[in-house]
């Protein structure tokens, strides 16, 4: 069996599944975010008063924190009245970051886990080995009350990644290779499993992959779990769940799993890549749209607003001005990992070459602050660049990583990473 | 749900997003009639309010792609659609219509004999879509998840389990 299906097999209580197949799923995680209210409001409508089980619920709000309308206020009320009632230990509030960081953070995310969640990026799991994909808020409630939800057991894709990165690109650019090659819907309702160099990626290069994969459509991605992972889970995972090696067995695909299609991608090949406005699948090499005004630089998001991410930005701004024609917005993906960026100094010389520091959350992603007017164009390293996601909808987002951006600030247009590396 | 759906047609092209299906900015809303009013309002002008002399819609591959808001299903029947034909559906707004009570349609062999404005009419029980004087068949869902279409989505799916 592949990985997915593995999990999947487990999960339903069944000693194999196949693709095709639909089984009754119970996951161990119930993800809900800012949306949670929403699942609060089906269960007052279907007259439901307990839940299966409060340990497998966990609630972040994340997406417009803090609240910035009284409805807003009125929505985390209830959310955190909630909490309280049910007890649900897994709760943090408007301090804590984005969702799907916060709980791999925190230890509640482990390989061969099954995981939903009131949001499409909890397919960033499965840079821990652990089956995640979103749901509506509905659903959520449904599984809140009884414990599970049907799935189809998906076909899986397997992807080699072969050598290593030139200076400059990193897995962003990789997951926008991939997005723009096989497109929005490459591997709709697939599986994806990657092997080769991806083993000598960091945990969180890997959350960015897993991340950007939703982007073609996956219901899942994975990321093997080895050595790095077990680095990672050390003194991370909650106490009733105790490290034990082998608990990778649960997320690695058999010697003689199917897979319906099989992808080499020579990462030494690649270039820094750019997503054009509207859709993520619109990818260019940088060389291709240098030079393309920009009026702002988001560096946020579940998918690269990382510790690391925070770091890659730095060392190009360090000792250098942001255009003043470009605001930057910083909004470092969890508490944890602003900390770590205060404790460094990465903080510091990001507001030192003219950035702005948010709090921890998804920010101007989910148009949190930072919107955009008219003709405006913001270079971001989230994941997506609807028309409208930021603001008008005459104002253009492009995608890159957190490089390309840094290098795009100071000049106030998109720039090649590589001329600021030496 | 109605097993037979009839009306005019409004056609889309492909990747159509939940986010211009509806704009992060309305998700504090979850009723229909809200989300109605700003549904598909980043195209531009005319929209929503344009959709409303339209039934059906109809649309290219990988519609409702991106985010995992259920609004997405909601606001499509704010606008007093019934009924949504893809070439394809993106996973998350699959199931958000079903368990919203939005009847979805597979049938990428309708889409380039239809146009806007044709009338077509669509059994959900047989599985088959009449436009014109031509038939384009498509399979039909399993029954478990028919069954939480026909009693409206899954919310009210789930008062039924909880009696």
């Amino acid at each position: 069996m592949t990985i997915a299906e593995k999990i999947l097999a487990a999960k339903s209580g069944r000693d194999s599944v196949a693709p095709g197949e639909i089984v009754d799923a119970y996951p161990d995680l119930v993800m809900s975010h800012t949306a949670t209210w929403r699942s609060v409001s089906v269960m007052e409508r279907v007259g439901a008063t307990r839940l299966y089980d409060p340990n497998r619920l966990a609630i972040v709000l994340d997406h417009i924190s803090p609240a910035k309308t009284e409805k807003y206020a009125a929505d985390q009320q209830i959310s955190r009245n909630f909490a309280r009632k049910f007890g649900i230990q897994k709760f943090y509030d408007i301090d804590s970051g984005i969702a799907h960081l916060v709980l791999m953070e925190a230890g509640h995310v482990a390989p061969g886990d099954l995981i939903v969640g009131t949001d499409s990026h909890c397919t960033i799991y499965g840079s821990l080995g652990a089956l995640g994909t979103g749901i509506g808020y509905t659903e959520v409630a449904s599984v809140w009350i009884t414990g599970k939800l049907w799935m189809k057991v998906p076909e899986s894709v397997r992807i080699v990644l072969e050598g290593c990165f030139g200076p400059g690109v990193y897995a962003k650019d990789l997951m926008l290779h991939l997005i723009g090659k096989l497109g929005a819907d490459g591997c709709t309702y697939n599986s994806v499993e990657f092997y080769g160099s991806v083993s000598r990626f960091s945990i969180s290069e890997r959350m960015t992959m897993a991340n950007l994969a939703m982007e073609m459509g996956v219901k899942c991605a994975f990321i093997p779990p080895d050595e790095s992972t077990a680095e990672y889970l050390r003194g991370r995972l909650a106490e009733d769940r105790a490290f034990r090696p082998g608990m990778f067995e649960k997320a690695r695909a058999d010697a003689d799993a199917q897979y319906a299609r099989h992808l080499e991608v020579d990462l030494s090949q690649l270039e820094p890549m750019v997503a054009c406005p509207h859709e993520v699948e619109n990818t260019k090499p940088v060389g291709e749209v240098a030079g393309t005004h920009i009026d702002q630089a988001f560096l946020g998001s579940c998918a690269n607003a990382k510790y690391e991410d925070l770091v890659v930005a730095a060392r190009i701004l360090k000792g250098r001005r942001i255009h003043p024609g470009v605001r930057l917005i910083v909004t470092p993906g969890s508490k944890q990992i602003m900390l770590e960026a205060m404790n460094s100094g990465v903080l510091q010389t990001l507001l030192e070459s003219g950035g702005m520091v948010t709090n921890p959350g998804c920010g101007a992603c989910a148009g949190d602050g930072g919107m955009l007017a008219d003709g405006e164009v913001c270079l971001s390293t989230a994941n997506r660049n609807f028309l409208g996601r930021m603001g008008s909808n005459k104002s253009q987002i492009y995608l890159s990583s957190p490089a390309t951006l840094a290098a795009s600030a100071i000049r106030g247009a998109i720039t090649d990473p590589r001329e600021f590396l030496n | 749900m109605e097993p037979i759906i009839q009306g005019r047609v409004y056609k889309f092209g492909d990747n159509i997003n939940s986010d211009i299906i509806i704009p992060g900015r309305y998700l504090i809303y979850i009723d229909r009639e809200r989300l109605g009013q700003h549904a598909f309002e980043m195209l531009g002008e005319g929209f929503p309010d344009k959709l409303r002399n339209y039934e059906i819609l109809v649309a290219g591959r990988n519609f409702g792609c991106g985010s995992a808001r259920e609004q997405a299903a909601t606001a499509i029947q704010g606008l007093g659609i019934k009924a949504v034909i893809a070439c394809s559906f993106a996973r998350t707004f699959y199931r958000n219509a079903i368990n919203d009570g939005l009847p979805i349609v597979e049938c990428p062999s309708l889409y380039s004999a239809v146009s806007e404005g044709d009338e077509i009419r669509i059994d959900l029980a047989k599985g088959l879509i009449q436009h014109q004087n031509s038939q384009y068949s498509f399979p039909s869902l399993p029954a478990s998840v028919r069954q939480i279409l026909e009693l409206g989505g899954l919310a009210e799916y789930l008062k039924t389990q909880l009696k």
